[in-house]
């Protein structure tokens, strides 16, 4: 479980916004798995609402990751999503639907024209942000 | 040889920390109701009235129980049931 920081390799971070910037102006999502807190693969995923306000990842492709990350005996460390023209920081929406509390929220707002890359821990409801440490 | 059930990390709590856990042939929602009477509490995280909650999704095996027969497609032994919240959010409500 991350508490403090998390790590982020460069290209996975880099590639994190590429995915992010092809979603626009609909929502974008991914997962990013690895080992403690450092993460070492990244997962691009469909958001099948094709919306800029919500993301539903695919369930599908969702269960084939999960089996994925099983086999190379690695952990969901975060989900993230883009916030096309809002704010880095989870909604209402976001909260209420953070299921995996072990997991880091990443959240890439792209309403300027430099994305913005924020992390929470969203537990019960409460909300700790989690330093993202690219390297 | 019984069903396999995979639990999700955030259920797990509920399950003393198994991330698999053993249920009986039957049907998916007979499999849920079982679980919560060994995990006393899961099955309303899951379903809801006998059905199963919007944003959960269940596979037996390799299909979704939404393309089966949803609630009452039925499991055998030595089929493998996996128990997957979904991720899902938005920017705004």
């Amino acid at each position: 479980m991350i508490d403090k920081f998390m790590i982020i390799p460069q290209y996975i971070f880099h590639e994190m916004l590429a995915h992010c910037r092809a979603g626009y102006p609909n929502e974008a999502c991914g997962i990013l798995a690895g080992k403690c807190n450092e993460v070492s693969r990244i997962y691009k995923m469909t958001n099948t609402e094709k919306s800029s306000v919500n993301y539903f990842m695919d369930s599908k492709e969702q269960f084939q990751v999960m089996k994925d990350i099983r086999a190379n005996n690695i952990k969901m460390l975060a989900i993230f999503h883009s916030h096309p023209s809002s704010a880095a920081y989870p909604s209402a929406k976001d909260i209420s639907l953070a299921f995996y509390e072990d997991s880091v929220y990443i959240i890439v707002s792209l309403m300027d024209k430099e994305p913005v890359t924020k992390a929470f821990s969203i537990k019960g409801g409460d909300i700790k942000e989690v330093e993202v440490v690219v390297k | 040889m019984a069903v396999k059930i995979r639990i999700p990390t955030p259920l797990q709590r509920m399950t003393q920390g198994k991330e698999e856990v053993e249920g009986k042939a039957g049907t998916v929602i007979d499999l849920i109701n079982d679980l919560d009477a060994k995990y006393p509490g899961i099955a309303e995280r899951i379903s809801e009235g006998g059905k199963v909650r919007r944003f959960v999704n269940i596979y037996v095996n390799e299909e979704d129980i939404r393309f089966l027969q949803a609630e009452q497609t039925p499991v055998k032994d030595g089929d493998e049931v996996s128990i997957i919240p979904a991720i899902a959010g938005g920017s705004i409500i």
